[in-house]
């Protein structure tokens, strides 16, 4: 997708303004939130398990070259193949290669995030293969022709009539015009009734991963509709499209962070179904696919290995970052312009594409830290965006302005007679002007505040000059 | 106390040496009542958030110096805020992680600083305070100090202490105001949402009265107040514990 991240602050005030958004948006706190603390607060090793969820991905990402090669070895052995894809257009290729070795027409797909990082519907489609997306969420915004605004939820911008809207439209003529879509019941239904047939017409199914195993040669999906079994199971050939990053050494270490991802996503114990795949079907399995084919994505994940951000590969995509993000409640996942949106697309978008093009999104935190507190891998979300706030400052990126007026500030806080001086006079200044109304409805550079609010008015001189005059203890 | 009065050294922070001094000298009252003797170094300015936090390293580091130096052999420092506190008691030493020297002399102060509230409440065990102020109240956790450094249950154990002040839990009290230091004014809209998403629920609760222990988020709420033509008012929790309550609150004209 074409990235829109540098018209960050344009995309904000286009959101801002959504009633339908922002309605949307006010039902996370009462949902993902409290069901998520919930769950934690019903299993007391929960913030253990957190502590052992990042140990488990920190040893692997230490030991990724010797992790990966063993998975590999696992797939070629129950029968697979392996894909090395540096580039999204490598991997991209390849599944094309794939589907075109069966002359495909239809491919089904379970959700990814890494298809919609490299692009892959809109790809298939310009090479006349369809793609199908079988979630319900991502089935409502392919008809929408919208990028998903949630790593777990991609629908999640939506309201219900909205979803309606989109079903009219796209399933005119294949039911009766005067149904009722009223309840969410109904909407599922429907796509149920839909999607049944395309499952059974696909010659490929696609899915993403949560997870490979290297001892095992295993990959792992996590979904609560069964989509993805049916993906991955009805037609001739299945092919899993994965980041390096999703490989953990054992089943053991799977079933460990598997007790903290739906937790931390949904809030759920478990999803409704994890489903493990080895391999294509073998002699005497009732069903599966005749190929089974892992394609594994780089893109530029290998080089962050080893530098700065290196911490934000531990990600197992749970969501609750942006969950938990007051901006990303505020403004929802197109404003943030790429793939990932909220804390973790904050750190992504600007190791993937570079600070020109996501320079905002790791700015545009208050640094609340909530994001931090809820993440079952404890990525340092905080330590990194600042990492990127230092890179834009040290190479001028950031605003002339924003750094002409820091440096100001700097110099005059790193000289403290000065200091007390100036703002002596300041605050006196402003306090006399304010003394009516004890704030300002307006001030000149004062914009950004006054804009939205009033700024209160100093009580006058400051604490240091008072202190002084009093008498009272310094040194 | 037996013992010998404790030093404590006042980081004034600089929001309440140039907004409102008047925190400052509740915090004062406050740490004298829990028995320190209290010294305000002159050489303090800013704790060096915006630096920090605005990617500019180098002048962080240089305030952060500049802080550590002026606080140097007190028994305790102390801050009027969880946000000032949070940074030179969670981030100075990581500031200096490549020099040694520094980073030591940045965990002996990180390990004697602390916020006010929980300052008094978990370190010098303060209980009755003998105030009175009728009001019904609700409570904001400000971000860095409920995260940072674990404020949530000492303001409210001192809260209940005074005397005709009702308490109403803030539903989203963990939730960010919108003030974030620069980012107020770098994203105004943004901040602007998250501010009427707060006096909102504040509004909800049917308080009269709003506290919170970071005059940041205090003046961010009590200008969104002020500016939707609400009549709640704002305050420094310290300047209710203190007594001192009787000047005009957060953007309130002279009474």
């Amino acid at each position: 997708m074409e990235p829109t991240s540098r018209k960050f602050n344009a995309n904000v005030r286009v959101a801002l303004a959504n009633d339908a958004l922002q309605s949307a948006l006010g039902k996370i706190e009462s949902g993902f939130v409290v069901n998520r603390a919930n769950a934690a607060a019903r299993l007391p090793e929960f913030d253990a398990l957190r502590d052992q969820a990042r140990d488990i991905k920190d040893h692997t990402l230490d030991n990724l070259d010797f992790y990966l090669e063993a998975f590999e070895s696992r797939v070629h052995e129950s029968g697979g193949h392996v894909h090395w894809a540096s580039s999204a257009a490598d991997a991209r290729r390849a599944i094309l290669d794939i589907c075109r070795s069966v002359d495909a027409k239809i491919v089904t797909k379970g959700k990814s995030m890494i298809a919609e990082e490299i692009g892959l519907n809109e790809y298939l489609e310009k090479n006349n293969i369809e793609p199908v997306e079988t979630d319900l969420g991502e089935y409502i915004i392919q008809l929408r022709k919208e990028p998903p605004s949630h790593i777990i939820a991609p629908a999640i911008h939506l309201v219900k009539e909205q979803v309606e809207d989109a079903f009219r439209s796209a399933h005119e003529g294949m039911f009766d015009p005067g149904r009722s879509l009223e309840e969410p019941r109904a909407l599922l239904e429907e796509a149920r009734a839909v999607l049944r047939q395309r499952f059974l017409d696909a010659d490929v199914g696609i899915t993403g991963a949560n997870f490979l195993i290297a001892a095992t040669g295993s990959t792992v999906i996590v979904t609560n509709e069964g989509n993805g079994d049916l993906t991955q199971t009805l037609p001739t050939i299945h092919i899993v499209v994965a980041s390096l990053e999703k490989v953990v050494p054992t089943l053991e270490d799977a079933s460990t962070i598997l007790r903290v991802l739906a937790r931390s996503a949904t809030g759920q114990e478990y999803s409704s179904y994890t489903t493990f795949s080895n391999g294509p079907r073998r002699n005497g399995d009732p069903d599966g696919p005749e190929q089974f084919h892992v394609v594994l994505l780089d893109n530029g994940r290998s080089d962050l290995l080893g530098g700065p951000v290196r911490d934000v590969l531990r990600c197992i995509r749970c969501g609750a970052c942006m969950n938990h993000c007051p901006v990303y409640g505020a403004v929802g996942g197109h404003s943030y312009g790429w793939v990932y949106p909220g804390p973790i697309g904050a750190v992504l978008t600007p190791s993937f594409l570079g600070l020109d093009e996501g320079r905002h999104l790791p700015n545009a935190s208050t640094f609340c830290g909530r994001c931090e507190s809820v993440c079952p891998v404890r990525i340092p979300l905080l330590s990194l965006m600042r990492h990127y706030r230092e890179q834009s400052f040290e190479e001028k990126i950031s605003p002339p302005a924003e750094r002409t007026g820091l440096g100001v500030w700097a110099f005059f806080a790193r000289h403290p007679a000065l200091y007390r001086f100036t703002t002596g006079l300041a605050m006196r200044a402003l306090a006399w002007a304010g003394r009516k109304q004890g704030r300002f409805s307006t001030l000149p550079f004062a914009g950004g505040w006054t804009a939205h609010r009033d700024l209160p008015a100093p009580q006058g001189d400051t604490f240091q000059r008072q202190w002084s005059a009093r008498g009272g203890r310094q040194r | 106390m037996s013992e010998a009065r404790p030093e404590a050294g006042l980081f004034v922070t600089c929001l309440v040496d140039l907004f409102r001094p008047s925190v400052g000298f509740a915090a004062v009252a406050l740490l004298e009542q829990a028995g320190c003797a209290v010294t305000v170094p002159r050489n303090q300015t800013c704790c060096g958030q915006p630096a920090y936090n605005g990617g500019d390293r180098t002048n962080a580091k240089a305030i952060a110096k500049q802080v550590i130096e002026a606080f140097e052999s007190f028994d305790y420092v102390v801050a009027p805020s969880g946000s000032c506190a949070g940074m030179i008691a969670k981030h100075y030493p990581q500031l200096f992680a490549d020099d040694p020297a520094m980073a030591a002399r940045a965990r002996d102060l990180a390990g004697r600083t602390h916020e006010l509230i929980s300052f008094l409440v978990d370190i010098r065990d303060m209980r009755g305070l003998g105030v009175k102020f009728d009001a019904t109240a609700t409570y904001h956790d400000s971000c860095s100090g409920l995260r940072e450094l674990n404020v949530k249950a000492q303001p409210r154990a001192l809260i209940e202490q005074i005397e005709g002040l009702r308490l109403v839990e803030l539903p989203g009290a963990e939730l960010c105001c919108g003030f974030g230091g620069a980012f107020c004014v770098k994203y105004p809209e943004i901040s602007n949402r998250m501010a009427a998403n707060k006096t909102r629920d504040i509004a909800g609760t049917g308080a009269d009265l709003v506290l919170a222990g970071d005059l940041g988020c205090l003046m961010n709420i009590a200008g969104k107040l002020a500016r939707e033509g609400s009549s709640i008012r704002v305050r420094h929790i310290a300047e209710v514990l203190a007594g001192t309550a009787d000047q005009p609150a957060i953007g309130e004209g002279p009474r």
